[in-house]
């Protein structure tokens, strides 16, 4: 631990004399200034005692970004975003990181409890391991120890880089490279936490690992960094959960989750995603550029994403799967519900290599408002993956007529013998159906929650049961006053 | 239990139904019967609140209640069920979970706690054995995929476990063979007492072998133009619509 302060007090010095700018002398600062550039990224990167290698890999990451273009090819429209009006790194204040959760910020713990994912309940709930992400600091990690015996790790990514580093090194960026994407490299640049989680081989995780992240300050842009590894054998469920609260203004958040499968290897990875959507005139909310991808590295490995996205005004996501391995399977099941004037693109892609690799595609889009909702998929059969499968049901379903849904689904099969398949539908919610509700005694807004809720099933069946129930409420929560 | 005075009703301009007069008591079963068309869906709808029918004028009061001023949802709170001619599908909700709902918020209205999971499951098996129908169409997704007859019974289920106290049921007989007719007419016997009634909408007698009607209405082009005893379904069945027909042009 000494020798790893010493290392870090060096690197603090080296980095600090290259400061051209005053305010990271402030080295106590809790939050960096505005704007982005090389200064930034060592500030972040002193700021959590950094390894060199890491700040290297972070400022290659951005000097690549500074020559990409943002992407403009999806169905959305916002204003142009300004790099330099965001701030890049806010802790809360916090002297020690706590050993316990008795010891976590009572304020912190008060806007957790508002927004009903109180450490203490979660805690209580047996079974749910919670490492909760505010802002850019990971504040508390419970049954580490339980789950420490088996060999799994489960910490916050700032942790992981200090205690594993030679796993971070060896798989961060294997899936996602850090030059992947113009949201994917600004990630890599400036990424301040997220979670991490390594499966030893053979190992079943006993338990559904959760997060929860929230935007916290103003200003923040929110740049989360996850990878999980699941090594030969073994088995992992992970549940991501997001709220923010009310805001104004527009917030970027850019994050990247990895996904690396082993022989026979099965990650799940749920979502459920509620982030400030913006108000009913469509101004504030955050804006979600998101890169997810798995890999199924070896054969019989298995990756499925389920997600349920109701938040955020802009969401631009599409988990992905490399079906690597022979036999791998990847899956993708999506609820993307949109209301007032949110925009969604989002879909997956599956990018079948390996022989006999099988993929599954499962997405509900629900309209409602002035929205716009696409749905984006693209199935890749490379020329040496015989008999690849790929299923794939996209259904919209539009509340009134001001709102769009869109499907662009998107075939490139290079071998002749992979079967590929495609079905979609778009329906409206009928006024039949509406009174039929009615008449039994169910208002309309009770009405249109069961109505949604069923057309979402077949993706709500692929979530946790405590997870099925809040994404149930949360959809209906999201609807409120949209029909009637 | 339910006034209807003058009830005059119509959808985008168009008169359907053209003065209405009805009184029915607690404990009585009337039947309408009457030509296609004559506008006996469109007073189930309008009696059930159905938004898209205007009503130009008439009144409807119902267990005291000025029934046209409540919302459909309230008026089944107030315990008026309609059987639909063509009940809608809801793909993904299971029927149990929708009547689930529905008996909630029907209790919820009537100042009733919910029924917890025992007491609903046992009020289901009841209710089940009753209209001889099987958990697995209870499972299966609200009315998807269902044969016209497992509707029609989804139906006459569903009124027997919100126990209504007017059930209108609009031609909950039509596409069902002998034996469905007599379940469901079986299920309407249970729920008769004294204090509840029933408006049973048909186009064959045959229905009312099986539920033995105080009074039948003919509705004709919007009127209710004949009311009778039992033995005018029969007067009906041998003779056809057409003899009303005749008899009204006669009166206009
Ligand atoms: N939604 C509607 N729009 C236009 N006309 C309608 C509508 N519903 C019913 N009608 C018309 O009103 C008349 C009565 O229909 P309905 O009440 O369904 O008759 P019945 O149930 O006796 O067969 C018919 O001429 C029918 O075409
Ligand atoms: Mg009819």
């Amino acid at each position: 631990m000494d020798t790893m302060n010493d290392i870090n007090s060096d690197i603090q010095k080296a980095v600090m004399a290259d400061y051209k700018y005053g305010f990271v002398t402030d080295i106590e600062a809790d939050a960096a200034p505005k704007g982005l550039n090389e200064e930034i990224i060592r500030f972040i990167s002193v700021k959590k005692n950094e390894p060199e290698w890491m700040l290297e890999w972070r400022l290659k990451a951005y000097r690549h970004w500074l020559n990409m273009e943002e992407p403009s090819w999806a169905n959305l429209k916002h204003p142009p975003i300004d790099y330099q009006d965001i701030i890049y790194y806010s802790a809360p204040k916090q002297k020690v990181k706590p050993g316990s959760l008795d010891e976590i910020d009572p304020e912190l713990r008060r806007t957790f409890e508002k927004l009903g994912i109180s450490l203490e309940e979660q805690k209580r709930l047996s079974g749910v391991a919670v490492d909760a992400v505010v802002d850019s600091v990971s504040i508390g990690t419970t049954f580490k120890a339980q789950l420490a015996e088996l060999g799994i790790i489960f910490c916050s990514m700032s942790e992981a880089i200090q205690e594993h580093p030679e796993l971070v090194r060896k798989y961060l960026g294997s899936v996602v490279p850090a030059t992947d994407n113009y949201f994917a490299a600004l990630n890599s640049a400036v990424f301040t936490d997220g979670s991490f989680c390594y499966i030893p081989e053979g190992v079943r995780c006993p338990m559904e690992l959760s997060t929860y992240f929230r935007i916290n300050a103003e200003n923040t842009g929110q740049f989360e960094r996850t990878l999980i590894v699941a090594e030969p054998g073994s088995y992992v469920s992970y549940l991501e959960g997001c709220t923010a609260p009310m805001r104004d203004e527009n917030q970027l958040h850019a994050a990247v989750v990895e996904l690396v499968a082993q022989e026979r290897g099965e990650i799940k990875y749920s979502t459920v995603q509620n982030w400030y959507p913006g108000d009913k005139q469509g101004n504030g909310g955050i804006y979600n550029f998101v890169t997810k991808r798995g890999i199924c590295k070896g054969d019989h490995a298995k990756i499925s994403w389920t997600q349920v996205e109701t938040g955020s005004a802009i969401t631009w996501k599409y988990p992905s799967v490399i079906l690597k391995g022979d036999h791998s399977v990847g899956e993708f099941y999506s609820v993307a519900l949109t209301n007032h004037y949110q925009q969604a693109d989002t879909g997956t892609k599956m990018m079948h290599i390996g022989k006999n690799t099988r993929s599954r595609i499962v997405s509900k889009g629900i309209s409602a408002g002035f929205s716009n909702n696409s749905y984006r998929g693209l199935v890749q059969v490379g020329k040496n993956a015989a008999n690849a499968r790929n299923f794939s049901q996209c259904d919209s379903l539009l509340l009134g007529d001001k709102c769009g849904a869109h499907t662009f689904p998107y075939i490139e099969v290079k071998n002749n013998t992979g079967v590929v398949e495609h079905e979609a539908t778009t329906s409206k919610i009928g006024e039949d159906q509406l009174f039929y509700c009615n008449q039994r005694g169910i208002d309309t807004e009770t009405a249109v929650a069961l109505i949604i809720n069923g057309f979402a099933r077949e993706v709500m069946n692929q979530l946790p049961m405590e997870f099925a129930v809040e994404a149930q409420k949360l959809l209906a929560i999201s609807l409120e006053g949209s029909v009637g | 239990m339910l006034t209807i005075k003058n009830l005059h009703a119509g959808i985008e301009g168009k008169k359907i139904l053209k003065g209405i007069n009805l009184e029915i008591k607690p404990g009585e079963v009337h039947a309408i019967m009457g030509p296609n068309g004559s506008g006996k869906s469109t007073l189930a709808s309008v009696l059930a609140g159905r938004k898209e029918y205007e009503v130009s004028t008439g009144s409807v009061q119902f267990l005291g209640k000025d029934l046209l001023d409540l919302s459909p949802e309230e008026r089944a709170g107030e315990g008026l069920f309609l059987g639909f001619q063509y009940p809608v599908e809801i793909p993904g909700l299971s029927t149990t979970n929708f009547i689930k709902t529905a008996l909630n918020e029907v209790r919820k209205y009537r100042g009733q706690e919910p029924l917890d999971a025992v007491a609903f499951l046992k009020l289901m098996k009841e209710k089940m054995a009753l209209m001889n129908v099987d958990q697995s169409l209870l499972s299966r997704s609200l009315n998807e995929g269902f044969s016209g007859g497992e509707k029609k019974r989804n139906e006459i289920f569903q009124m027997a476990m919100l126990q209504p106290k007017l059930a209108i049921l609009d031609e909950t007989d039509s596409g069902l063979d002998i034996d469905a007719i007599r379940i469901v007419a079986n299920g309407v016997n249970q729920l008769r007492n004294k204090d509840n009634a029933v408006l049973a909408i048909t186009h064959y007698q045959r229905l009312l072998d099986y539920i033995i009607p105080d009074v039948i209405h003919v509705l004709y082009n919007g009127r209710i133009v004949k009311s009778g005893p039992k033995e005018l379904a029969l007067e009906l069945e041998e003779r056809g619509y057409d003899f009303i027909k005749s008899e009204v042009s006669v009166e206009d």
